[in-house]
């Protein structure tokens, strides 16, 4: 049995300093580094967006060598820049949303969220801090990763050569284009960089609608659904309408910060885009911490 | 000292709390006592602030739980012992609740020795059992050093010596002036481990009292007696102020009656003086489970049927004048 060492009169609570929001920031750090979904998550997305980067752009460069041309190979061609941030990132995307998710709902599924909000009860600073320490996170390592895939398509498509054929008044004619990218292209630092700041909103984006959900497989569904079928799929709406509600979708909006060349028909430009999907994003998490000051825990 | 006011939660059209008011006093031992489903720890829930009460306050030293800027510097509380992140160590779930509060990492393992699990402390807490789990959420109770202490069934699932360690730990909190209030389904552990008693059934107060007076109400004495002459007998016992029920008689046995009111010395004596045989004459114990179970019949919440429980001879009271 162990004894008590306490003092026998009144006691005074443990000695403590001020905590405030740092401590809360603290505690966050504490609890995202100390499970493992993190750190798994976390490798799932750097794999996952480094080695289909390189997979995709190597196959790609290759079908095109052999003389074979898809849309993939026309846009590695058009848009290199695009295609290698786009390929790998796209995917590994979902594992930042898994990750947004999980942060917040493995609380609510463990019942650490009592926990947490016994010692917390003005309740709100718990999501902004915990927010604020995901984000910076997220930012660290999506900027590495954007960085890294930039880095590496570039190193596979610089100097490739590919012959572009053509029909000019009844001849054939043969162009040969060699393929270059570089940071210092107009737009290519801000697509890389955006790629990391996407990220870092899209992870916020999904602890925000985990918050709203609570429930693990719900919030993942939830917003995994939205980013790869229902925002997508806004694109077929028909007219000027459908397309205004397209572009401004959160995810939607948020890519053409991704992208380092405008396209002809893009309604809003890739700060506009950005600073939408922010916009969202800061909607729901303030309807994340509503629900969360009103709701019993 | 926690103070709750009128304190009521509706869920629905169910009312799990029923305008309750009450007080817990520091320097002793509270015992909130309840069947299943009595609301028992929708009343904690409401005065940590984690469930918004329908009517009325619950105040800790006079102040709301969210009002209070470190809170685990002044309330404790053990919930569920799993309200923690499988995957995380103990350590590391106890020492962001330190970080909450501004409370230093040596703090995190004066509460692992108090609990005796330092050893453990960096092992995930999936791995740990029902008991140790129970271990990690007084820690975390205690971390603040707190002066009131909430604690939820804290003896479910633990070995008998776990609930001896529980029960002394919360009588020496207790004797340190703190307030300990402490939830239990249990009225023989609570007999032995609080100083003073809160009854709730259906949300509703049933009885507030010390833990000895309950237990002097409670337990009032009967005397089984066995006689060939019980009718002059019961009469007999009805003019001294005693009051005799026959009871069905046993097969080949002289008729029986219980005696309430009256103490086996003196019916003995009465027995006496008129020539009357007795064949038996048994002082009957009640025990405190069953005047619980008496005391709370009719708000139980998850009732079923209870055959034969009551039939036991030895452990039954019978007494009309324990329940309230």
């Amino acid at each position: 049995m162990s004894t008590v060492s306490t003092a026998p009169a009144a006691p005074a609570p443990a000695p403590a300093r001020r905590a405030g929001f740092g401590g809360y920031l603290l505690a966050e750090w504490t609890k995202i580094r100390s499970v493992r979904s993190t750190v798994w998550t976390l490798i799932v997305f750097v794999v996952v967006s480094l080695g289909l980067t390189t997979l995709l752009t190597w196959l790609t460069l290759n079908a095109i060598s052999n003389g074979r041309r898809g849309n993939a190979a026309s846009s590695i061609v058009t848009d290199p820049v695009n295609f290698i941030l786009g390929t790998g990132l796209g995917l590994g995307q979902l594992a930042i949303c898994v990750l947004g998710v999980l942060v917040i709902t493995s609380e609510y599924s463990t019942g650490a969220i009592r926990s947490a909000l016994l010692a917390v009860p003005h309740r709100y600073p718990v999501i902004l801090a915990k927010g604020l320490v995901f984000a910076a996170l997220v930012i660290v390592v999506g900027e590495i990763v954007a960085f890294l895939s930039f880095f590496i398509g570039k190193a596979l498509v610089n100097g490739h050569v590919v012959t572009l054929r053509g029909h000019v008044g009844g001849h054939v004619v043969s162009v040969n284009h060699t393929i270059t990218v570089s940071l210092s292209q107009p737009g290519v630092l801000q697509a890389v960089v955006g790629s990391g700041l996407y990220l870092t909103v899209l992870g916020l984006f999904a602890l925000a609608i985990g918050g709203l959900i609570r429930h693990t497989a719900g919030a993942i569904t939830a917003v995994i659904g939205m980013v790869l079928v229902i925002f997508p799929l806004a694109a077929l709406l028909p007219d000027s309408w459908g397309a205004h509600v397209h572009a401004y979708l959160p995810t939607v909006a948020g890519q053409l910060i991704t992208q380092d060349k405008p396209t002809a028909d893009q309604l809003l430009s890739a700060w506009q885009g950005f600073g939408v999907f922010c916009a969202w994003t800061v909607l729901l998490l303030a309807a994340a911490i509503f629900l969360l000051q009103k709701r019993d825990a | 000292m926690i103070e709750a006011q009128d304190l009521s939660k509706r869920y629905g059209d169910k009312l799990a709390v029923d305008h309750l008011s009450f007080k817990v006093e520091p320097g002793r031992v509270t015992g909130f006592l309840g069947p299943n489903g009595a609301g028992k720890s929708t009343t904690m829930r409401l005065m940590l602030g984690l469930d918004r009460p329908s009517t009325g306050t619950a105040t800790i030293n006079g102040r709301p739980y969210a009002q209070l800027a470190q809170p685990l510097r002044t309330v404790g509380a053990l919930l569920e012992a799993k309200a923690m992140h499988p995957g995380r160590s103990a350590r590391n779930h106890l020492l962001f609740l330190a970080q909450t509060q501004g409370l230093p990492s040596r703090r995190v393992d004066e509460v692992l020795d108090l609990v005796g699990l330092r050893a453990v402390a960096r092992q995930r807490v999936r791995g740990y059992s029902l008991g140790m789990s129970q271990r990690v959420g007084i820690a975390a109770a205690m971390l603040g050093n707190p002066s009131v202490l909430l604690l939820d069934e804290p003896v479910n699932g633990l070995d008998p010596e776990g609930i001896l360690w529980i029960r002394n730990l919360m009588k020496h909190l207790a004797s340190e002036q703190r307030t300990i209030f402490v939830s239990s389904h249990l009225m023989n552990e609570m007999a032995v481990t609080a100083d003073h008693l809160i009854v709730i059934g259906k949300g509703k107060l049933i009885a507030e009292s010390s833990t000895q007076e309950f237990i002097e109400r409670s337990s009032e004495k009967t005397v089984l007696v066995r006689s060939p002459d019980a009718a002059t007998l019961a009469d007999l016992i009805a003019a001294e102020g005693g009051k005799a029920i026959a009871q069905d008689p046993a097969q080949g046995r002289a008729a029986a009656l219980s005696v309430t009111g009256l103490e086996a010395p003196r019916i003995g004596e009465i027995a006496a003086t008129n020539r009357i045989v007795l064949h038996e004459l048994t002082p009957q114990l009640g025990s405190l489970e069953e005047a619980f179970i008496e005391m709370t019949a009719g708000s139980v919440e998850y009732g079923g049927d209870t055959p034969a429980v009551a039939q036991e001879p030895a452990a039954s009271v019978t007494s009309p004048g324990s329940s309230q």
